[in-house]
């Protein structure tokens, strides 16, 4: 019971200071888990953190969510995901709760005017430095974005299907837009 | 169907396809809580963003919280988050459990190599339906090059730009605006 308590506090702590989320929250998370606590290796801490990014849902959470698997099994698992969303939980439902009244006054409309462009500037950030990241220089990932991008803002198709038609194009055509890219290269280089 | 239902449907899916992170979900959410639907107004959902950015938290979490709380109170903030969590979360375990036969697998490599480039996408239409909503004028547009400007050269930390601007805009809009 010590333990998922103690879980659950770790994981309450780390969702409290991840301010900004993604991968600010990584060297946090790392020095909960493995140097204070010890519960995991950098390795197996590593390991988990490429595999748990891979899936859907926020990075915080699934981490939260292995690492509580592994220290007590599923209650762990449980515990750790509570602790690890409730601080955002009740951080928002508060701001929630003034928000609608704030914004009758027109010092905090001045202040949104001021902050909305700026949310449009780190998402274009954000953009740019998440697309480095992706290789979309290689073998013509960039296809791949500009499909989605054009699918979604121009044509209005759902996102998720985007994400489907994504997947279906690693699992089946992608390996031969790499060979021949590849042959290709190597063809050049002789 | 109930808006209950639908609601929570909306945010199941929302979770199930968050691939790629806070900004990625964006163009999700947007399909499913403003566009058609009309949950949340376009300035509330960029307003939205902009809180979630500076709470603790994952983007994906708060933005579910302060929908679910904003259509049906305080039980409904929790209700969404919990639709939101579900799935990633199941599949978080489920991978956990068997962590040796998925490391390495080479199907969910190759369906990630497909995902991970339009994901790209995903965010860049979310930066077009974000401007077109937040650059209105030409003072907005001056804003945006000053928050770019602070993250991407002078590398200051996203919230505190936030939070700049914020100042700035109370300032600009308050005192200078006026007298212009």
């Amino acid at each position: 019971m010590r333990c998922l308590l103690e879980i659950f506090f770790v994981f309450m702590k780390i969702g409290l200071f991840t301010i900004g989320g993604g991968y600010a929250m990584l060297p946090v998370i790392q020095k909960e888990v493995v140097e204070t606590k010890g519960w995991m290796s950098d390795a197996e801490f590593l390991d988990a953190i490429s595999l748990t990014n891979s899936l859907p849902g926020p990075m915080a959470v699934n981490s939260a969510t292995f690492v509580g698997y592994r220290t007590g099994g599923i209650p762990g698992a449980m515990a750790a995901v509570f602790g690890a969303a409730l601080p955002s939980v009740a951080v928002i439902l508060l701001v929630a709760a003034v928000f609608q009244n704030l914004m009758s006054y027109p010092v905090v409309q001045h202040i949104f005017n001021g902050v909305r462009p700026a949310v449009a500037a780190l998402i274009f950030y954000a953009m740019i430095k998440l697309g480095a990241a992706a290789q979309i220089g290689k073998y013509f990932n960039w296809v791949v974005t500009l499909c989605g991008f054009f699918a979604i803002a121009v044509f209005g198709i759902p996102p998720i299907f985007v994400v489907i038609a994504a997947a279906l194009y690693g699992l089946f055509l992608r390996g031969y837009v790499v060979r021949a890219v590849d042959a290709h290269g190597k063809g050049e280089g002789q | 169907m109930s808006l209950l239902t639908e609601v929570c449907l909306s945010f199941l899916k929302i979770g199930a396809f968050s691939f790629g992170g806070g900004y990625a979900v964006l163009a999700l959410l947007q399909r499913e809580v403003v566009e058609g639907r009309g949950w949340i107004d376009p300035d509330g959902f960029v307003n939205m963003v902009a809180i979630a950015e500076m709470t603790p938290g994952p983007v994906a979490v708060n933005a579910s919280t302060f929908v679910g709380y904003h259509l049906f109170g305080l039980w409904g903030g929790v209700l969404c988050t919990a639709c939101t969590l579900l799935i990633p979360f199941l599949l978080t375990l489920m991978i956990s459990i068997c962590f040796q036969r998925f490391q390495n697998n080479p199907t969910l490599k190759n369906a990630l190599s497909g995902i991970r480039p339009a994901v790209i996408g995903l965010i860049a239409s979310a930066c077009v339906s974000v401007g077109k909503i937040s650059l209105v004028d030409g003072y907005s547009l001056i804003f945006f090059g000053i928050a770019l400007f602070m993250v991407w050269r002078c590398k200051v930390n996203p919230i505190l730009t936030l939070a700049a601007c914020g100042v700035m805009g109370a300032v600009f809009y308050g005192y200078v605006l006026p007298l212009l």
